[in-house]
């Protein structure tokens, strides 16, 4: 769990983002070891979600710079970092409604250039990790429960074949239950698999109590850092976040 | 039986447009209404291989479908991509411009004129099942058959072909699983419009006879024939199109072939009023408003009341008798008369939000009404004017009053079907309207017993009527009403919460705005003392849009100086009316990318300037886009 080994996954330095007058986010900079999990905490309208699409390149930084397994991403497409191994989970999951389970697994698929072989033998593998969905390849997605589709959503990443899957509130809107599993599952894919994982969240105890590390963004601003130990203990957090008070 | 195969034949071209124009809803929620400027496109590359150029009809074929194709990429370019992410309104408004653009340039450049086609195919026809079919009738089965089957194989097990449906489902979530978004959308764009241009040759290959200028009620068919299968369905499409065709073949044979227009638009109205979804509904279709604050999202220029009255005075110089020539008080009328049009365009436009797309309809309604009211049943002048405006208003509430509900693409649409509904009905009631033929010899306005026969008395008359009614929309906008309206302009949802009645509201703005368009109709009539249905074709609806948005939506001073630019502008470099549309669609295509809040609004450096010199006066702010 050393924070931080010789060089990060992903690097990112003093990222400011404008939208029109807006300063969205200021100076913000964090890392993304292999083989972590980072969490970065926030509430909302904060600037996490544009943390993470300035990471998938759906967003232009006015300044700063991401570094992706040793590659700067300025000037690359969404296209090109997802094919270097960036994956993603939107927010609310995002599958696409009319498709079937499988071509939304094959959309996932979408920039690997290794041959339709290689892709079978992942879609076959997903369907391993995620029976649900092996039942299920030839319904629309849009008919699938919360959490169904939120299982879908990883998938559909993992088919990318990513080193760094990043993920936006996968808790949001469900049931407690299906909570626990999503958590779990997010671990097995960090832990079985060896991903790294970078996962903005609103729900505090939640993130940190998978999480490796944690960042705080308030305001657009990185307000505290550090292992998921000591934030999860820290008194503002529980201040913040948890709604006890600091002693 | 020879009904029912004519049917399918136009029908197969209408779903090969519908085809073409759901392709682009899903990936890019715009209706591209240059769909069928490209099948005229590809009916005059056709013509030119075939005919001129002696070439077999699949060399037609394969360069027609590139050539719009190719066009379909320039569309895109121009008139969709620029404007992602912004009012889905301003996407529509620039494929209007395009396809007025490319009507006109395919009328400068073939002609207007009808010309035959040689197939070069063999003359020989057979019987099968009591059917007389010829070879064209199996080629152009076989091309569409082909090529839907085709087509839906491709979006349903190729990658591009995912990636297509990925994009029109969530093409955010599309992107951020790495699909190229824009170039889907570009590829589709063009896939779309070779079809329009497919469409153009088959049908020109089984006429025999073509016009550069049939693009334009193709594309409208193609429209509504999109709706009744379902806006955004692929197979919605097909089914649309064939069973409007078949539906318009029957009415056809029964009613002759004037009974066309009025049979497509009144199935799409009734779509619109049954099951605005269509047969086939899809559920894609977003359903964000389509215009808000698009008009808007820019300041209004305040004028002081010496202003005003300069203003007043200047416009009143030509009812001086004898000061200026004929010809120059005639361009005024027809600039106060387009003016008025425009002006109850801004009502609906930068006051409520709302938007139509058959404005001229109405016009027609009102003119048609006066042009009865006073010839055949000897009304006088003014009662007669005021009539008209109330059954503008009546029909403009009454008719479009289902389509209120609708929101997203639907209300455009049912305008536009309103619109040209009442001009094809008065192109077909004979007994009534006197058909094509039109009403002569309306009477001449007539005030308190004087005839207005002079050319100072009758720009008096028009310019008059446009200060009372500019005076009145300026009273409306000051009062409760236009706060409700602006306030349903710029977010519906939060003026419903308000409590505000938005339908009754929003028919209200309808109502006055038909109020304003039937003066102008009426007008219209006893200015010219003739009218036909070719006063008021279905792109005059267009041109009120385009004067509209041009001068800018906010203030009623916006409506007449659009006018004053497009129709005493155009007036001025004698332009043919090819031309004269051309200028029409470069312009909406400039205005909607640079300046789409017209020209009477806040320039940005004037702002500036105003803070440098200090005068910090507070001016009213309009729109939130500031």
């Amino acid at each position: 769990m050393s924070s931080e080994k010789k060089q990060p996954l992903l690097e990112a330095r003093d990222v400011n983002v404008h939208y029109g007058q807006f300063h969205a986010l200021q100076d913000v900079s964090y890392t993304i070891g292999k083989g972590e999990i980072v969490s970065l905490l926030g509430g909302n309208a904060c600037g996490k979600s544009t943390s993470m699409k300035t990471i998938l390149r759906l967003v232009a930084p006015s300044s700063g710079s991401i570094t992706f397994d040793g590659e700067s991403t300025l000037g690359m497409s969404t296209a090109d970092v997802v094919s270097r191994g960036i994956a993603s989970v939107p927010e609310a999951r995002r599958v696409f409604p009319e498709m079937t389970i499988e071509d939304n697994l094959l959309v996932g698929a979408y920039t690997r250039r290794d041959g339709s072989a290689e892709i079978r033998k992942d879609l076959a593998a997903q369907y391993d990790l995620f029976p649900r969905l092996a039942e299920r390849r030839r319904q629309q997605a849009g008919t699938m429960s919360g959490g169904e589709q939120q299982m879908l959503a990883f998938a559909r990443a993992l088919m990318s074949r990513p080193k760094l899957i990043c993920m936006d509130e996968p808790t949001m809107g469900l049931a407690p239950i299906i909570v626990d599993q999503v958590l779990e599952t997010i671990q097995r894919i960090n832990s079985e698999l060896g991903l790294s994982v970078f996962m903005v969240e609103q729900n505090a105890e939640l993130a940190l109590s998978i999480a490796h590390r944690g960042y705080v963004l308030v305001n657009g601003v990185v307000t505290l850092s550090g292992g998921a130990n000591e934030l999860i203990r820290d008194p503002r957090i529980r201040e913040a976040y948890l709604g006890q008070k600091a002693a | 039986m020879d009904t029912v195969l004519a049917g399918l034949i136009n029908g197969n071209a209408y779903a090969l447009i519908a085809l073409g124009l759901s392709l682009v809803i899903g990936v890019a929620n715009v209706i591209n209404f240059a769909q069928g400027s490209l099948f005229a496109v590809g009916a005059m590359v056709g013509w030119l291989m075939t005919t001129s150029l002696g070439l077999p009809l699949w060399v037609a074929v394969i360069v027609a479908m590139a050539v719009t194709a190719l066009l379909g990429w320039v569309i895109n370019e121009l008139a969709v991509k620029p404007f992602a992410g912004k009012a889905p309104i301003a996407a529509v408004l620039s494929t209007i411009a395009m396809m007025i653009i490319l009507d006109a340039s395919n009328e400068l450049i073939f002609g207007p004129e009808l010309r035959p086609m040689r197939t070069g195919l063999p003359d020989v026809s057979f019987q099968l099942f009591g059917l007389t079919i010829n070879p064209i009738d199996i080629v152009i089965l076989c091309t569409s058959v082909v090529l839907m089957v085709g087509l839906a194989a491709l979006l349903r097990f190729t990658r591009f072909g995912r990636a297509v449906r990925a994009t029109s489902q969530d093409r955010e979530a599309a992107a951020q699983m790495g699909v190229p978004v824009n170039r889907v959308q570009a590829l589709a764009f063009m896939l779309a419009s070779s079809l329009g241009g497919l469409a153009g040759v088959l049908v020109a290959a089984y006429f025999t006879t073509i016009s550069p200028t049939q693009g334009f009620t193709i594309g409208l068919a193609g429209i509504a024939a999109a709706t009744l299968g379902g806006l955004g369905s692929l197979l919605g499409a097909v089914v649309g199109g064939l069973i409007l065709g078949v539906i318009e073949a029957f009415g056809v044979s029964l009613w002759g072939d004037a009974a066309r227009q009025i049979i497509t638009f009144g199935v799409l109205l009734l779509v619109l009023w049954i099951r605005p979804q269509g047969l086939l509904g899809a559920k894609a279709i977003k359903k964000e408003p389509l215009t808000g604050t698009f008009f808007a999202a820019a300041r209004k220029i305040r004028v002081p009341w010496w202003g005003v009255l300069l203003l007043v005075l200047i416009g009143a110089v030509p009812m001086v008798p004898g000061l200026l020539d004929g010809y120059t008080v005639q361009v005024g009328i027809q600039i106060i008369l387009f003016a008025l049009a425009a002006l109850s365009m801004t009502i609906l436009g930068g006051q409520a939000g709302q938007l139509s797309l058959g404005q001229a309809g109405t016009v027609a309604l009102g003119a048609y009404a006066l042009a009865l009211l006073t010839k055949n049943a000897g009304l006088p002048f003014l009662p007669a004017v005021l009539i008209a405006g109330l059954i503008g208003a009546v029909i403009m509430t009454v008719v479009a009053a289902p389509s209120w509900r609708l929101s997203g693409h639907y209300p455009a649409i049912a305008t536009l079907a309103t619109g040209a509904a009442i001009t094809a009905v008065a192109a077909n009631w004979n007994s009534v309207t006197g058909g094509g033929a039109g009403i002569a010899l309306i009477p001449q306005a007539e005030v308190f017993g004087i005839v207005l026969s002079s050319n100072s008395a009758r720009y008096g008359l028009v310019f008059v009527v446009l200060l009372i009614l500019c005076g009145l929309v300026f009273l409306w906008s000051k009062s409760h009403v236009g706060m409700y309206w602006r306030a349903i302009r710029d977010d519906e949802v939060a003026a419903r919460a308000a409590g505000i009645a938005t339908p009754q509201y929003k028919s209200l703005a309808f109502g006055v705005s038909g109020f304003i368009a039937g003066i102008a109709g009426a007008l219209w009539a006893a200015d010219y003392g003739f009218i036909d249905p070719k006063t008021f074709p279905p792109m005059m609806s267009f041109q009120i849009v385009i004067v509209a948005v041009l001068g800018g939506m906010l203030s009623p001073i916006g409506a007449i100086l659009g006018s004053a630019v497009m129709v005493g502008g155009l007036e001025l470099f004698r332009f043919s009316a090819s031309a004269r549309l051309l200028a029409y669609g470069l312009i909406l295509l400039l205005l909607i990318r640079f300046r789409p809040q017209g020209l009477w609004t806040h320039f940005d450096w004037f702002d500036r300037l105003k803070q440098r010199f200090g005068r910090n006066k507070d001016s009213e702010l309009e729109g939130s886009d500031a």
